[in-house]
């Protein structure tokens, strides 16, 4: 990509027929640390990668609870990110007070997409510079949904978003089949190793710079709370010591990660050596002069 | 002072109609604090008039996990006050991570209220539930937002012949110890006799009060780690609460007189 005369306003379209602001907001994205959302027939998650601007700083929230039925992860600018989920929870409110039933969350998704829509067609306004990770339920069980700044939103099995995401998106892609019956446990365990993924190389996953979002009924680390949770298993966050368990069942780094199927075992044999290619495929995704890791507007 | 009366019956003057935007709906409700548990009550009767609408319309409703509000006087206004302030309670829980507490709450409603000062939501509210010092607390409003922290207090139709009973029995007003007997201690009464204070009282206002009867909801909020069995024994519904280790609320119904 390159500086070239159609990329200031956002409404002018470039000979190619793109909009060159829509894409760098897609970019901004791409600089936040990376978000993961996977489902199975029972459960969703999100899991977390929190960056903090240095050794005296805080880790930057990267997860909000929208209702009892929907959370989301960002990635991206967070002052959006504010702004949308509070729209968001806005929207709810609304829903339940006008018809005493919780949103929709199909309904909600394609809100805030034609809400971010207008800011790519409108003269004079930006791109909201913040990805999504939305996770709900109803009642045809739990849902995965990606939004973009472009105003898309689509649903998804497993997705990732934000930095090197690409690594995590090539575990997804790998175990995806194992997701729909698994369990809580299992399913988490999945969502950390395909966040490890996208982890640089001397950094690793701990209980403060993760977080997992989860919705669905209480997990076998969560029965001391199982009544508060209910019985659809509202949206939680879970952050600090009571994530340890969670780490500890992740398999050791030098070990592929387990897979059930046969199939997959072999093919898992085999790939012994994939991990170095997605290490190797990652930095390609990045533009050159790409912002630091402690930036504090990037989450 | 009065305008002129017309000096003979069959004399009218012109009277203007005007829509009335409020109506009367009986029911009364009530609360009481005691040391680590509040108790609010209210009828489940709503009338108008001389009809009564329904049987059970609740006026009692948990907002958090410590606080419980009863509203009376105008249905309408009622229910939707009620909604406003559960939106409030969670844009609150959105921005602190944690539960109202429940004297900000209480501050809140009172904000709500005045500001439809000339225009009034036409309910009498009262607050129960468990201070964050783990004290029982009862707050009172009137319709346009003076608000006070009480033991106890009664609203509605019958709250005339309520709370006399209830200054009596809870603040032990107009009496005097038996002689060489301790001096007595309001605030410290056991569940077990506030919950009877509150069903007697409901009973005796059914008696003499056409606008209250039908059926009685008891909100019973306690303190985390006060012992239940109590409550428990008599029969209680238990609500979910958020956190397994804070403040528990639990529910009790019973049946009044129909007539």
């Amino acid at each position: 990509m390159f500086r070239n005369t159609y990329d200031s306003d956002n409404t002018v379209f470039s000979p190619q027929g793109r909009l060159h602001q829509v894409e760098y907001a897609l970019e901004a994205v791409k600089q936040g640390s990376a978000a993961v959302g996977m489902r199975s027939k029972t459960h969703a998650v999100l899991l977390a990668l929190k960056r903090s601007s240095g050794e005296l700083a805080s880790y930057q929230q990267k997860m909000f609870r929208i209702d009892d039925h929907v959370g989301i992860a960002i990635a991206g600018l967070t002052s959006d990110a504010r702004v949308l989920s509070n729209f968001m929870r806005q929207q709810a409110m609304a829903s339940k007070m006008t018809f005493n039933r919780p949103v929709p969350v199909n309904r909600l998704v394609s809100a805030i997409a034609d809400r971010a829509q207008v800011n790519t067609q409108e003269y004079g306004r930006r791109p909201y510079g913040v990805g999504l990770l939305v996770i709900g339920q109803d009642q045809s069980g739990p849902h995965l949904y990606e939004f973009s700044p472009a105003g898309n939103s689509y649903e998804y099995y497993a997705m990732s978003i934000g930095a090197r995401s690409q690594s995590a998106k090539t575990y997804l892609e790998k175990h995806f089949e194992l997701f729909e019956n698994a369990s809580l446990e299992d399913l988490i365990r999945h969502g950390l190793h395909a966040l490890r993924e996208t982890l640089q190389q001397d950094k690793e996953l701990t209980i403060h710079n993760t977080s997992i979002g989860i919705l669905g009924p209480a997990g076998v680390n969560e029965q001391a709370n199982i009544a508060s949770l209910g019985k659809e298993g509202v949206f939680r966050i879970l952050e600090g010591e009571v994530i340890q368990p969670y780490l500890d069942s992740m398999q050791p780094k030098e070990v592929p990660a387990p897979v059930t199927s046969v199939a997959a075992a072999a093919a898992a044999a085999a790939a012994a050596g994939a991990p170095a290619a997605p290490a190797a495929e990652a930095p390609a995704e990045e533009m050159p002069g790409g912002l630091p890791d402690d930036d504090v507007n990037m989450g | 002072m009065a305008l002129a009366q017309p000096l003979y019956a069959d004399q009218h003057r012109p009277i203007q109609h005007q829509f009335n935007p409020y109506a009367e709906n009986g029911g009364t409700i009530l609360a009481i604090a005691g040391k680590d548990f509040s108790v609010i009550a209210g009828d489940t009767r709503q009338t108008e008039g001389y009809s009564i609408q329904t049987r059970y319309a609740p006026k009692v409703f948990k907002l958090t996990d410590r606080a419980v509000l009863a509203v009376n006087g105008f249905q309408a206004d009622c229910s939707t006050f009620v909604k406003k302030v559960k939106q409030r309670i969670e844009w609150y829980r959105h921005a602190h991570s944690k539960q109202m507490p429940l004297k900000a709450i209480a501050r809140m409603i009172q904000g709500m209220l005045y500001g439809k000062r000339f225009f009034p939501y036409y309910t009498y509210n009262i607050l129960g539930g468990i201070e964050e010092d783990g004290t029982g607390a009862v707050y009172s409003f009137d319709p346009v937002g003076s608000y006070e922290r009480e033991a106890c207090r009664a609203a509605g139709a019958a709250s005339s012949l309520i709370q006399p009973f209830l200054d009596n029995q809870i603040y032990f007003k107009n009496q005097t110890p038996a002689p060489g007997a301790a001096p007595f201690e309001p605030g410290n009464l056991p569940m077990d006799t506030v919950l009877s204070i509150v069903i007697d009282s409901f009973t005796s206002a059914t008696e003499r009060h056409i606008e209250v009867g039908d059926g009685l909801e008891m909100f019973v909020v306690v303190a985390p780690g006060r012992d239940v069995a109590g409550v428990q024994s008599l029969g209680a519904e238990e609500l979910p609460a958020l956190t397994p280790e804070g403040e528990r609320i639990f529910v009790l119904r019973r049946d009044l007189k129909k007539d």
